[in-house]
């Protein structure tokens, strides 16, 4: 009762204000998830499964995962590579390195995507060269694959920069001096000491290279079939009043969410320690 | 197999840390690199071991060049203060990493290998811990596992930093038994890093001093705590009081109306004099001989009393035995006389 008193608020208030923080939640986070199924499934199981079915949908599926499968290794790869050079040597640049795999968080996707566009489009920088070489990158695979990569670029890292900063190179150098080479190290001691870590970076990684709307939104040129993925393929189902496939498509995405969610959650509660380092972070 | 520095230098970002090192652990010694924080002993350790690299110098192991020889090259096993053990290997496999990681040609068969692990586990007295992970252990195990590990290679140098640095006070005195013993039988070459003075003296053949990146002083223990090369290593090995005099025509004048100390290696002008507490005697104030002070206060710690005593300007130091202070009655506020048993001058810095 001593505690009560002094925070000051009597039990009624107590009660209003978890009621209120409970009623935001619902109506802003659950309501919405729970409607995203209900409407995918509001015309039975087998208009479902009938939208999920259709030949462009099955394309932008596709299509998000093969750029998925591209863009989330080369992220893996270069977030380990980024965050060993800052963690563990002294690299002159260190502190720019470290700005500048935070960019992507800073500015709008959109930005990122017209970017591209500006790079590789047909008024863009390398627009003619590539043109005259048969490449297209803009309205292409290779376009959406670098706007992902672009935007999804500072997951893994940041998750292993603090990581890897607290672990400091001890480890490391006892292996150099015990006889290890650099990738004897790397795979025995680094590797095995960021793995959940890292395993929590990439599902990170993955789920917005999925979900990634804007930038590649603006790089894709919507070609039904070919270049939109799964979110630009909500908004044009959603567009032609197409409210079932349009769920059905945002319900695979929705699950994905909650796949990733369980994981990562299944991972705070068994590598809760390891993780809490990297947390602070993100 | 000896390890011998000549004129090491090296810098970080511009600031010294180690400055034209001369110094040579001989074979089958163990040897003590003594210095506060930030004096260079751990960067010194680390050029020895490969890394670091220094930007002057020669370093000799065994006679043989290896400051272009990388670490595993080098025939030397290193324990790292914190111990650096590999958190997510059993006990059994952070023994085992060195000889796990020889490229195939030179590695020993894995069941030549668990032999070689359980033969090192029961040197260190962790015969029962091979399945055990870092963290499930105390600082004094996972120092012996680290010892162990280190061994595995077979070495012929060892390098210690801190070794007993993060272990409780109980735990730090037979840990310093143990190694004294191990070194004697496996006839390795020792070199460690402490700051902790009384370590040093007590387990080292020869003891190294830094000092802000330099050697003071090298010397057996007796040696460097008797003849200090200078006031610096005077104060770091053991408690020490120190008063101002003057130096003219090779005597050092100690205070106003202190003795008298020969000083002859001394220009004219001012020094500091260095008397250790328990080289200070007791006498009644009427005692000619007597340089007077006036107790401030004092403790009895056993046999012996602590005393503070106000002389001239000076606050010094004196433990005395406690007869000598119940015999002359000393109380807080009683002028005595003291007679300076040893007295060192050295010029002030």
């Amino acid at each position: 009762m001593a505690a009560e008193r002094s925070l000051g608020e009597s039990r009624i208030a107590r009660l209003l204000l978890i009621l209120a923080a409970l009623a935001l939640l619902a109506l802003l986070l659950v309501l919405p998830l729970v409607l995203v199924f209900s409407e995918a499934l509001a015309k039975g199981l087998a208009a479902y499964r009938a939208a999920l079915g259709a030949p462009d949908t099955l394309a932008s599926i596709r299509l998000t995962l093969l750029v998925a499968a591209i863009a989330v290794p080369a992220n893996t790869l270069f977030g380990i590579a980024a965050a060993w050079c800052i963690a563990k040597f002294d690299v002159p640049g260190k502190s720019l390195l470290t700005t500048i795999v935070d960019l992507p968080l800073s500015v709008s996707p959109v930005i990122s995507g017209m970017v591209f566009v500006l790079i590789f489009g047909a008024q863009g920088w390398f627009g003619p060269w590539l043109a005259s070489h048969g490449i297209r990158v803009v309205f292409a695979l290779p376009g959406l694959v670098l706007a992902t990569i672009f935007v999804t670029l500072p997951f893994v890292a940041r998750q292993l920069i603090p990581l890897m900063q607290h672990q400091g190179r001890d480890e490391e150098e006892a292996a150099i001096v015990l006889g290890a080479g650099g990738l004897q190290t790397f795979l025995r001691v680094t590797l095995p000491n960021i793995r959940w870590g890292l395993l929590y970076g990439v599902l990170l990684c993955n789920a917005r290279a999925m979900g990634e709307f804007g930038a590649v939104s603006v790089i894709s040129g919507h070609i039904r079939g070919a270049t939109n993925t799964m979110p630009l393929q909500v908004e044009i189902l959603y567009n032609e009043y197409n409210i079932v496939a349009a769920f059905a498509v945002a319900s695979l995405l929705a699950f994905l969410a909650l796949v990733t969610l369980t994981v990562k959650r299944l991972l705070e509660w068994r590598y809760g320690r390891e993780l809490a380092l990297t947390q602070s972070a993100t | 197999m000896s390890v011998e520095l000549r004129d090491v230098g090296k810098r970080f970002n511009g600031t010294v840390a180690l400055e034209d090192v001369t110094l040579e652990a001989r074979p089958r010694e163990l040897l003590a690199l003594l210095g506060p924080s930030g004096s260079g002993k751990t960067t010194l350790l680390r050029v020895i071991a490969g890394l670091e690299r220094p930007e002057r110098g020669t370093l000799l192991i065994s006679g043989k060049e290896a400051l272009t020889l990388p670490p595993r090259e080098r025939g030397i096993g290193f324990v790292f203060q914190h111990y650096a053990l590999f958190r997510h290997l059993t006990v059994a496999d952070n023994v085992a990493f060195g000889l796990v990681v020889r490229p195939r040609t030179r590695r020993p068969s894995r069941a030549a290998i668990a032999d070689r692990v359980r033969e090192l586990l029961s040197l260190v007295q962790l015969g029962d811990f091979g399945d055990r992970f870092p963290a499930q252990l105390s600082g004094g195990q996972r120092q012996r596992v680290a010892l162990a590990r280190a061994l595995a290679v077979e070495p012929s140098v060892l390098l210690l930093d801190e070794p007993f640095g993060a272990l409780d006070a109980k735990v730090r005195v037979e840990l310093r038994h143990w190694l004294r013993g191990l070194h004697e039988r496996l006839g390795l070459t020792t070199v460690f890093v402490t700051h902790d003075q009384e370590e040093a003296l007590e387990l080292a053949d020869r003891v190294a001093i830094l000092n802000a990146g330099r050697i003071e002083q090298v010397g057996p223990p007796g040696q460097v705590y008797d003849r200090p090369a200078s006031g610096f290593v005077m104060e770091f090995l053991g408690e020490v009081n120190r008063l101002p005099c003057r130096v003219s025509g090779g005597k050092a004048h100690v205070g106003q109306c202190g003795p008298i100390v020969e000083a002859s290696h001394l220009p004219d002008g001012c020094a500091r004099a260095y008397v250790r507490p328990h080289e200070i005697k007791l006498l009644p104030a009427d005692d000619p001989a007597g340089f007077p002070a006036r107790v401030r206060s004092l403790s009895i710690i056993g046999p012996r009393t602590r005393l503070h005593l106000e002389q001239e300007d000076s606050i010094i130091e004196a433990d005395v035995d406690r007869a000598v202070v119940d015999a002359l009655g000393v109380a807080p506020g009683l002028v005595v006389g003291t007679q300076f048993l040893s007295v060192r001058i050295y010029p002030s810095s």
